[in-house]
């Protein structure tokens, strides 16, 4: 039995019973939790493992830095887009290129679609079932719904019973074909589930809505990019021209390209407004009494900031989304944050599947190493192959611990929103106290489970309002004769000097992302990637500090061990990306590769 | 548990109107004539929902991600209409043990009739650790799964070849599934693309479950309907390529007035691919008609060919190991030659002529 007091303020206790989830669903990627509880079903001792690793940084080594983007773009499939923004800004640092207006604008509103896209699947399709029942929706009174839904959307017009109604027709001969699909195997049963059957019906015709919804956001990044997932970016600027009223402008972006985006930024306006927001208030009134998962939220956020308003200005005060950090619970002080810098952000490995010269110590991106080591402490349970519990005091996960100025952060909507509160952001500033007046709670509740679910329908507000401000950005600048979108001045290799290194960073849904890479003979020589499930889903470092994740679930009563819906509703609010968070490489990782560094 | 599709949709309040028209345009999707129409609906009125265990190995989740930009039909009528999905670790409600027991039980009660559907692909080295479910080996859970399956779909270039993971050095040994030792064997239907484009896949099941075969494959497991032909083969810009036309640099007035992106590296002439015709995202565009030429990424070993900027005839890639995959690639590089000796020629054509140089 182990008992102990973390840096960072956790009490831990593994005495009590081990539960275990594996594998943790309606993520991307694998990962596998494990948690102790103690004779009242609360949560003492908690565990976050990631469970797979692809070695992509490895894989990159020897590349031209100008096809970097698609490799680390199937880092995920989700974000997708993020990374491959982020590495072609990484490249275009080593290399000081600068990027057009009309670039800055069309990659803003490629970033800004996938936020909104990512958020409302996140909350529909991946944490809705966290607190939606879709089994009680069966019990409701389609007028009961549709009132419901009058009251707290009345612009919405598919409000009607029968609107309703036919839903819960389908769902009611969906579930007694006997074949539940995607629902087989839920927790239906369990008493966390708390809406009243009219709000679950509502919800879960919502579920079904939005699913038809966000592909037409993507739709953005397919006339810009050329198919999504996976779009299509360029070092120096974006691939498509622009070609307005001249000769052969059907092959570029022209009149009728420009209509659609616009026409789909206003759809997405509107849907956000009238549906996810609305269902989002709704569903936190009848939880709001469920405050767990607060975890290291109102002690230690972190957020790099993204969407530059101008082109080529990276400075804190060009971007639209927050940068800084806050530690130790200090809101009044938001600390600078440069990537650059070798004492900030590093990584430890004493508890990850990785092995260091010197464990004791952390490594800068730039000088990190990796070298996989995958091994089961001797605490743990089952075999080499066969894992029945982890040994947590020993190596544990395939993700790394970062810290920043040695703490553990947390990253992401929440982290973004409650600095842009602190340093006064106006727009995030009034979107929160909207809320809170709203649910009647005080601004501590935002440190919450429910607060990072919420933050993240507000970010996804914000960046749907912000796509309208890069439209009308782009035809303005069109208007003004600009229609270059692409900077080749130093496109070929010859131009660049022998050695360089750079990082881009965005903001990923998930929270904050940075590339590092060095630039060798015109080859990529390091490439290193600390994204955002990195920093959430953390094992412990070598002083004990415990990561997001497993700060989150610290305290929370499971009403049924058996069933824990807690465990998946607080794992889910950050929206884990399990594929994202575990690839990483170093100088050293070169005895891993067989390809020639020239 | 013998429902049919159509029992659903009857049930669910959809006429028989509705479905018949449903029917037409499914058919309509698979490129058939409206004569399939009612074949489509008599294989819908009389066939139950078929489980479908979708696992995920390595991967990005771009396959699923893509699956549900579906447009026709719907990701939400294939999921509560179509199929069973019974396990799929993206959206499925249960976890741990409860989504552990859906595959056994799945396993046990339906053999021989379900569809595994593979997106991702094992890691071999470390035995099989890189990528672990329910504490095991990722490669076991795959295994078993396909022991009792009818047939297995392999989502995407992952399943299909490797991809991303496998490029060289593949650290992880990832592995695609119709190379996995001791994998049961059963019809594999590759699905190949990073990610394979939403209508073909929401087609490739309509297929299957109208139909009730497998689709025609071609020599590399592919279904010939949508990858029988190159990219360039259909693709719209075609013209301006045998014309000479082609882009210099990026956004020069050639690339606003939409011309070949052959000499920027594009590898449509080698892809094989349904872009240029059903297109991404309900037709919305594709890659070449938003400006940037195809990085292959339906090919298999695509992230090994060289930079996706080189124009193909600098592709050097041969020789290396003598097997099937060195053939395919050869035969690929072959074609680019070919292109090369046509791009060479009309550009002396070209400069024959007063003032091609503007151009």
């Amino acid at each position: 039995m182990t008992v102990r007091n973390t840096p960072n303020g956790f009490h831990l206790n593994d005495a009590g019973r081990r539960i275990i989830v594996d594998p943790v669903t309606r993520i991307e990627g694998h990962m596998r939790c494990e948690v102790n509880i103690d004779e009242d079903n609360i949560i003492r001792n908690a565990i976050s493992s990631g469970t797979m690793w692809r070695g992509l940084e490895v894989i990159l080594k020897g590349r031209d830095p100008r096809d970097a983007w698609a490799f680390v773009q199937r880092i995920c499939g989700v974000c997708t887009g993020t990374h491959a923004l982020t590495s072609v800004r990484a490249v275009e640092d080593a290399l000081k290129i600068k990027i057009p207006e009309n670039a800055n604008s069309i990659r803003n509103l490629m970033q800004l679609s996938l936020q909104v896209q990512d958020h409302l699947v996140h909350f529909y399709h991946l944490h809705a079932l966290d607190w939606v029942n879709p089994v009680n929706a069966l019990k409701a009174d389609p007028n009961a719904t549709s009132l419901l839904q009058q009251s707290i959307s009345p612009h919405n017009p598919k409000s009607s019973p029968g609107y309703f109604r036919d839903t819960q027709n389908r769902l009611q001969k969906f579930v007694e074909s006997g074949q539940l699909g995607p629902f087989k195997n839920g927790y239906w049963t369990n008493p966390a589930y708390l809406l009243p059957p009219e709000a679950d019906l509502m919800a879960v015709t919502h579920y079904l809505e939005a699913l038809d919804f966000q592909k037409d956001i993507m739709k953005i990044r397919t006339i810009f990019g050329g198919k999504d997932p996976h779009p299509n970016w360029l070092v120096g600027g974006v691939p498509c021209a622009i070609n307005i009223d001249g000769v052969g402008a059907t092959g570029a972006i022209n009149m009728e390209r420009l209509n659609l985006v616009s026409s789909i930024i206003d759809r997405t306006i509107t849907f956000i407004d009238q549906v996810y927001i609305p269902d989002l208030l709704a569903i936190a009134k009848f939880y709001k009494g469920w405050m767990y998962g607060g975890g290291i939220s109102g002690q230690s956020l972190l957020s790099y900031g993204d969407i530059p308003d101008d082109a080529n200005d990276y400075s804190a005060s060009n971007l639209l989304m927050p940068r800084g950090a806050i530690i130790n619970g200090d809101l009044t002080k938001v600390h600078e944050v440069d990537l650059r810098d070798p004492e900030q952000i590093k990584e430890f490995v004493p508890h990850s599947w990785y092995k260091y010269p010197d464990e004791s110590k952390g490594l800068h991106p730039w000088d990190g190493i990796t070298e996989p080591h995958y091994s089961l402490g001797p605490n743990a349970k089952g075999t080499r192959t066969h894992i029945e519990e982890l040994d947590e005091a020993a190596k544990y996960s395939w993700i790394k611990a970062p810290r920043w100025r040695g703490h553990a952060m947390e990253v992401g909507p929440l982290a973004r929103y409650v600095i842009g509160y602190a340093q006064g952001n106006k727009e995030i500033t009034e979107q929160i106290n909207f809320v809170l007046k709203t649910l009647d709670v005080p601004v501590t509740a935002l440190f919450s489970t429910l607060g990072r679910t919420a933050a993240r329908g507000l970010e996804a507000q914000w960046a749907a309002g912000k796509m309208r401000y890069f439209m009308d950005k782009l035809i303005t600048n069109i208007k003004a004769g600009d229609l270059a979108t692409a900077n080749v001045t130093k496109w070929d290799p010859e131009t660049w000097p022998e050695s360089v290194k750079g990082v881009g960073f965005t903001e990923a849904p998930r929270g904050a992302l940075a590339h590092w890479l060095k630039i060798e003979n015109t080859k990529i020589a390091n490439y290193q990637c600390v994204v955002p499930t990195t920093w959430n889903g953390s094992p412990r470092d070598e002083q004990g500090n415990i990561g997001a994740f497993e700060a989150a679930l610290m305290n929370t009563k499971v009403e049924r061990p058996e069933e824990p819906v807690e465990i998946l509703r607080t794992l889910h609010s950050f929206d884990p990306c399990l594929a994202c968070s575990t690839h990483i490489m170093g100088p050293d990782g070169a005895e891993l590769t067989q390809v020639k560094v020239r | 548990m013998t429902e049919t599709f159509y029992d659903v949709m009857r049930r669910q309040g959809i006429t028989r109107r509705s479905f018949l028209k449903f029917c037409s345009l499914t058919a309509a999707s698979l490129g058939l004539a409206p004569s399939f129409a009612p074949k489509i609906a008599h294989a819908m009125e009389t066939k139950p929902r078929i489980p479908v265990l979708w696992l995920h190995g390595l991967e990005c989740t771009c396959c699923s991600e893509s699956f549900i930009r579906s447009g026709h039909p719907l990701a939400k009528d294939v999921i509560l209409s179509m199929l069973s999905l019974d396990y799929d670790d993206t959206i499925m409600a249960a976890a741990g043990h409860n989504a552990e027991a859906i595959v056994t039980e799945i396993v046990e009660k339906y053999k021989g009739n379900y569809i595994l559907a593979v997106e991702g692909n094992p890691p071999l080295a470390e035995d099989g650790m890189y990528c672990i479910i329910g504490g095991k080996p990722f490669v076991e859970q795959l295994k078993y799964a396909a022991e009792s399956c009818k047939a297995i779909i392999s989502w995407g270039s992952c399943a299909s070849w490797g991809c991303v993971q496998a490029a060289k050095p593949n650290p992880t040994r990832a592995t695609p599934v119709h190379k996995v030792p001791g994998l049961a064997n059963k019809p594999i239907i590759k699905v190949p693309g990073c990610p394979p484009i939403a209508e073909v896949m929401t087609a490739v099941v309509a297929y299957l479950l109208t139909f009730d075969k497998l689709p025609t494959l071609d020599r590399q497991g592919r279904p010939q309907m949508f990858y029988s032909q190159r990219i360039h083969d259909k693709c719209y810009r075609r013209p301006h390529f045998d014309a000479g036309q082609f882009v210099e640099h990026w956004d020069d007035e050639a690339a606003r007035q939409g011309h070949c992106l052959y000499k920027m590296g594009c590898k449509g002439p080698t892809t094989y691919n349904a872009c240029s015709t059903v297109r991404w995202n309900e037709g919305v565009s594709f890659p070449i008609q938003s400006g940037h030429g195809c990085i292959g990424c339906s090919e298999d070993g695509f992230w090994d060919k060289g930079s996706f900027y080189e124009r193909l005839t600098d592709i050097n890639q041969f020789g290396i190991e003598a097997n099937a995959d060195a053939v395919g690639g050869t035969a690929a590089a072959l074609v680019g030659a070919g292109i090369a000796a046509h791009a060479g020629l009309t550009a002396l054509n070209r400069a024959k002529q007063p003032g091609a140089e503007k151009q």
